[in-house]
């Protein structure tokens, strides 16, 4: 048994490595889409014009109350559904657009209510503190308030980042070649490997290895920002 | 010439009036302290001084000269640069202290006046470090903080104050916010800012400080000034029954 695992290994490690590159992938585009849309969010939610408030909050209220699962389903299929063809392209590239979308879409609804957290978190004192002392608005942002926002956001979007590279996962639903889907595939039969169930098992070592290279980074950086409080 | 003249003002939160018609005027040099009971619209007034609310009617006059006036349509929609430059004849100190929490004690001072370009770095920074000299925490200079105790983060904000030389300094109830070991040293450095040139607004809880520092105190009261008069005339012959009242509380236990 052993020497029939050295013999897949080779042939499953490389194509894990592809499955994984597409993890990866669709996790920093997810970021960096979500990051600045997420931040454009949370201002709309704090709106002062109601409406605009009462929109905004309704539409995060959908998206984080409802399976991202349903929303991935529905964003690949639904416009397809509606206009006939797939408007995503075909193929690996058009599921990726389609998971991007909806990813970052997801996300940026969680993030903005870390941001709003965050904006909300750092004292009315210190705005006015910068007001007294003749600052600008934009002074007022970056030089006194922008570092402690971050810093009260760190924390919970860490936790909400490290739930991502696990959430990617969930883009098997419409057939991305991500990591699962390039374990699973041996369990099916590819490349001469059926019935094995391990490369989907060996599929964990490659998220406990990432969340811990990001939770390692995330303390840092907390640490970096305990010097005040 | 009078330092501070405040004509009028008047300021509503919704159908709540906190300032009902105030004036006053201020000398330079002298001390103004401001007491009363909790609500009777003493922050409310030294918050409209500073503009962080902006009174509904009246007037307000440093060196004679109009920086504020709400009775003037033309005036009342003040471009925020307006606001800024008015507001830089004022200084504040708060309640609770508002100092940066990233910044070390020298940055707080340095902070302002750096990004609005008062000068060369060295000068502000030699500025600077008189100050902190001035308030007695020079051993603190690269202290966060969340290191200091409150009566010393106090400190730091009134050279952080200073250090924009304002013409007129207020104080918001400055030692309420410390436990009351430490509020002497805050009121020891007030104390010592008094001089001919610094012209100050006190709100305070700590009678025997107005009595000894004040030149002038008003009393306030649900938005009036109640009384008004020389620290003798007040404290030790009061006319008005509610501060007669306000005065014998403290004489209670």
């Amino acid at each position: 048994m052993f020497d029939l695992f050295i013999e897949q290994f080779p042939i499953v490690f490389k194509a894990l490595n592809i499955g994984f590159l597409q993890t990866l992938k669709l996790f920093l585009v997810t970021l960096l889409g979500a990051l600045p849309l997420g931040l454009i969010i949370s201002f709309g939610s704090m709106s002062k014009f109601k409406p605009l408030s009462w929109l905004v909050n309704g539409i995060i209220w959908i998206v984080r109350g409802s399976p991202l699962m349903i929303q991935l389903l529905i964003i690949y299929y639904f416009p397809g559904m509606v206009f006939g063809h797939n408007i995503w392209g075909t193929g690996e590239a058009g599921r990726f657009l389609a998971a991007s979308v909806a990813f970052i879409f997801n996300y940026a609804c969680y993030f903005s209510e870390i941001y709003r957290g965050g904006i909300q978190g750092v004292p009315k004192g210190q705005t006015e503190a910068g007001q007294v002392l003749g600052l600008t608005k934009s002074q007022i942002f970056f030089k006194v308030t922008l570092l402690q926002m971050v810093k009260r956001i760190v924390p919970p979007m860490s936790n909400e980042i490290i739930t991502l590279v696990k959430d990617t996962s969930l883009a098997r639903i419409i057939a991305l070649q991500e990591i699962i889907w390039a374990g699973q595939a041996f369990l099916k039969g590819s490349q001469g490997i059926a019935g094995a169930i391990w490369p989907l098992f060996f599929t964990g070592i490659y998220y406990l290895l990432f969340s811990g290279i990001l939770t390692i980074l995330f303390n840092k950086l907390e640490k970096k920002l305990s010097y005040f409080n | 010439m009078s330092a501070l003249t405040v004509q009028h003002l008047h300021k509503s939160f919704g159908k709540h009036e906190v300032l009902k018609d105030i004036s006053f005027t201020l000398e330079k040099g002298e001390v103004l302290a401001i007491i009363g009971s909790s609500g009777g619209g003493k922050t409310t007034l030294l918050r409209c001084l500073n503009f962080l609310e902006t009174a509904d009617r009246g007037q307000i006059l440093v060196n004679d000269e109009c920086i504020f006036d709400a009775d003037n349509p033309a005036e009342k929609k003040q471009r925020e640069a307006d606001i800024r430059a008015a507001r830089l004849h004022f200084g504040l100190v708060f309640q609770q202290f508002n100092l940066f929490p990233q910044y070390n004690v020298l940055k707080n001072v340095t902070l302002a006046p750096t990004l609005l370009g008062r000068g060369k770095p060295d000068e502000i920074e030699a500025h600077a470090r008189e100050l902190i000299e001035r308030v007695g925490l020079t051993e603190k200079l690269d202290f966060y903080p969340c290191m200091l105790s409150g009566g010393q983060q106090q400190r730091v904000a009134i050279a952080r104050a200073l250090a924009l030389s304002p013409d007129i300094l207020c104080f918001d109830e400055p030692t309420s916010a410390l436990d009351p070991e430490l509020t002497g040293e805050v009121l020891h450095v007030i104390k010592g800012l008094k001089s001919g040139d610094s012209t100050m607004v006190v709100v305070t809880h700590e009678m025997e400080f107005a009595r000894s520092v004040a030149d002038k105190v008003i009393f306030m009261a649900k938005g009036v000034i109640e009384e008004m008069g020389t620290p003798e005339e007040v404290f030790g012959h009061p006319k008005s029954p509610i501060l007669q009242g306000f005065l014998n509380k403290g004489n209670q236990f």
